[in-house]
């Protein structure tokens, strides 16, 4: 689908965009270049900037300085066109709490001139397609994080926008409606939608955003796809748990020589070891397995924010801790 | 990564989104779309519609939001009739005729006030946002509400004539009388509920908005001919009551459902009205249009 799409349009583009908030500078000059048919992630902790620069692309706030298009209008100058061309689902679901979800989607519909009619018409189909046609005529706040996520991004969707703007959408949604919500976001992205996404988890920018901005204190920090990224940041590191903390030395060794780098043995029974390539894990696990050392669990640390925020930054973001089990 | 929850994810995809491909499927490429960033009048009229009529099902949704157009007007004409009726009257059923128009202005041009509070809290919720990044009529929001509201002050219209009838009022005028007297509260109503707008653009709370409205109209509504006779009051308290606006409004109720006068004092009103609106509609609506 992407192939309609000439590849040097651009969704986005911004030179130099600088937002104040008081003597705070939430948005310290960005520049970005987001290729249409594309997901865009913009990575970074809280406060970094991102929703700023979300919603100044999305002409809920003016730029102090700078300039940002989207498809070549104008964020400032066409506003009125380019609110046309978007979708935007916020951080908080930004839907009328006192209307169901029906209510909602033909408000919206209305309010984007579909006739009355037509409105219902595509409330019906949004709520098919979203799975909320049981919960459609239910009160609000009797919906998941999950159900409210997914009310908000159909709202984003009813006039067809070939640019969404998503303000983390997974952020506080358990594990299986996050993977949910990936998979929503994909079948957008097949059909031709240019996302631009913000987001605090590496896991999630990696997964599915094909360019990354890293934004730290207003400004981008660094850019790329999620390998160069990664390449920047560093191995990933093993982590195994053994079921006998005795034998936590002699499971180092073993991994040591299997993996061709220094383990290390830690107290209750934990041994770590630096993993260049992930796909390399299975060749300890049988070193262990013939030496008849039973293992616990096994875990590969993806590099985490933090680190990306060491590496890049010099500084640390508090958050981001992940484990990703491979195996338990 | 993810490599137990993969084989999961497919099934999720068919649960979460069917692959009806006829929803989703026309994306046009936004450099290829023709739009329009102009709002025509037509829009303007029909967002605004939209949103009065999202201001309704809110209304009948939550009935205990709005006891101040409901059981506020039924409360208060039953109090201040049985309260005032007997001593400044003698008789509560002589002090109807005076007392009920007194009381239409007084609880109708109120109830503008939550104009104001409401406007503030809408705008500080999330869904603003939203208005805010669509297509659509900017002034919408605000004049979706305004239009709305008239519902409001109708039926405080109509329960304060209502709870009269039941405790023995008789107009004079009868029924015609009435109906001009209650169109012109619920139009002069309208025409306040500008101001409370602005407030409830300008000030940073719904609780700010609230306050002031209660210090702008209590001394308004009760230092006035509303209630009491201005005859009891000290001159410069007369002084007062008699550049009082409200002064007017109320005298053009009693004018209307006494003798059906068009007297000088609906002249007024109508005129105080539309020199309201001509002087606040503007200022509210500038000071909305650069908050959205």
């Amino acid at each position: 689908m992407s192939s309609e799409f000439n590849s040097s349009d651009l969704a986005v583009e911004a030179h130099g965009l600088v937002k104040n908030f008081g003597t705070n500078r939430a948005v310290d000059g960005v520049d970005l270049a987001v290729p249409a048919g594309s997901v865009y992630g913009f990575l970074g902790p809280n406060g970094a900037g991102k929703t700023t620069t979300i919603r100044l692309l999305a002409t809920l706030l003016r730029p102090d300085a700078g300039q940002a298009s989207v498809f070549g209008h104008d964020v400032v100058r066409e506003a009125g066109k380019v609110r046309h061309l978007i979708g935007v689902t916020g951080q908080y679901a930004s839907v009328d709490e006192d209307l169901t979800a029906r209510e909602n989607l033909i408000l919206f519909g209305c309010l984007q001139g579909l006739s009355r009619s037509t409105a219902k018409e595509r409330a019906d189909q949004l709520l098919e397609e979203f799975t909320l046609t049981d919960a459609a005529s239910r009160a609000l706040k009797k919906f998941s994080g999950g159900m409210r996520r997914r009310l908000d991004l159909a709202v984003s969707l009813i006039s067809v926008p070939p640019l969404v703007f998503l303000d983390e959408p997974t952020t506080g949604l358990d594990p299986r409606t996050r993977n949910q919500m990936w998979d929503t976001i994909r079948s957008l992205v097949a059909r031709g939608v240019t996302i631009l996404l913000t987001t605090q988890y590496l896991d999630e920018a990696d997964q599915l955003a094909d360019r990354i901005a890293v934004i730290d204190r207003g400004a981008v920090v660094a850019e790329g796809t999620a390998s160069e990224l990664k390449a920047s940041v560093g191995n990933s590191t093993m982590e195994l748990h053994l079921n006998d903390h005795d034998e936590a030395e002699l499971a180092a060794e073993i991994v040591g020589l299997a993996l061709g780098v220094r383990a290390k043995a830690h107290h209750g029974g934990l041994v770590t070891a630096p993993l260049s390539d992930p796909g390399t894990v299975f060749m300890p696990l049988e070193a262990l397995h013939e030496h008849s050392i039973a293992i616990a669990s096994v875990a590969v640390a993806q590099p985490t924010l933090d680190e990306v925020f060491l590496t890049i930054t010099g500084h640390s973001a508090q958050d981001a801790d992940e484990l990703q089990e491979i195996a338990a | 990564m993810n490599t137990i929850t993969d084989s999961n994810d497919v099934d999720n995809t068919v649960e979460n989104i069917k692959t009806d491909k006829t929803v989703l499927s026309a994306i046009t490429p936004g450099t290829v779309r023709t739009i329009s960033g102009a709002t025509s009048l037509g829009q303007v009229f029909r967002d605004t519609l939209t949103m009065a009529w999202r201001h309704f099902i809110k209304m009948f949704r939550n009935p205990a939001e709005f006891t101040d157009v409901t059981i506020q007007p039924i409360l208060f004409t039953l109090m201040f009739v049985f309260l005032f009726g007997g001593a400044i009257a003698g008789d509560v059923k002589s002090y109807l005729p005076t007392m009920i128009p007194g009381l239409l202005a007084m609880s109708v041009l109120t109830t503008a006030s939550v104009t104001g509070t409401k406007m503030r809290e809408d705008m500080d919720k999330g869904v603003f946002d939203r208005f805010k990044s669509l297509p659509m009529a900017r002034i919408a929001p605000l004049s979706g509400a305004l239009l709305a509201d008239t519902l409001r002050y109708f039926i405080a219209t109509t329960l304060t004539f209502a709870t009269g009838f039941v405790i023995g009022y008789r107009p004079e005028s009868g029924m015609r009388g009435v109906v001009v007297a209650g169109l012109l509260i619920i139009f002069t109503t309208w025409a306040l509920s500008w101001i409370f707008a602005l407030l409830g653009v300008i000030m940073p709370s719904a609780s700010s908005v609230q306050g002031l409205s209660m210090m702008i109209l209590m001394p308004l509504t009760f230092v006035s001919n509303a209630i009491v006779p201005v005859a009891s009051m000290p001159s410069w308290l007369q002084a007062f009551v008699k550049v009082n606006p409200i002064t007017h409004v109320v005298s053009a109720m009693r004018d209307l459902t006494m003798n059906g006068d068009w007297g000088v004092d609906v002249v007024w009103t109508l005129v105080i009205s539309i020199i309201i609106v001509v002087v606040f509609a503007p200022l509210t609506v500038r000071a909305y249009m650069r908050k959205v």
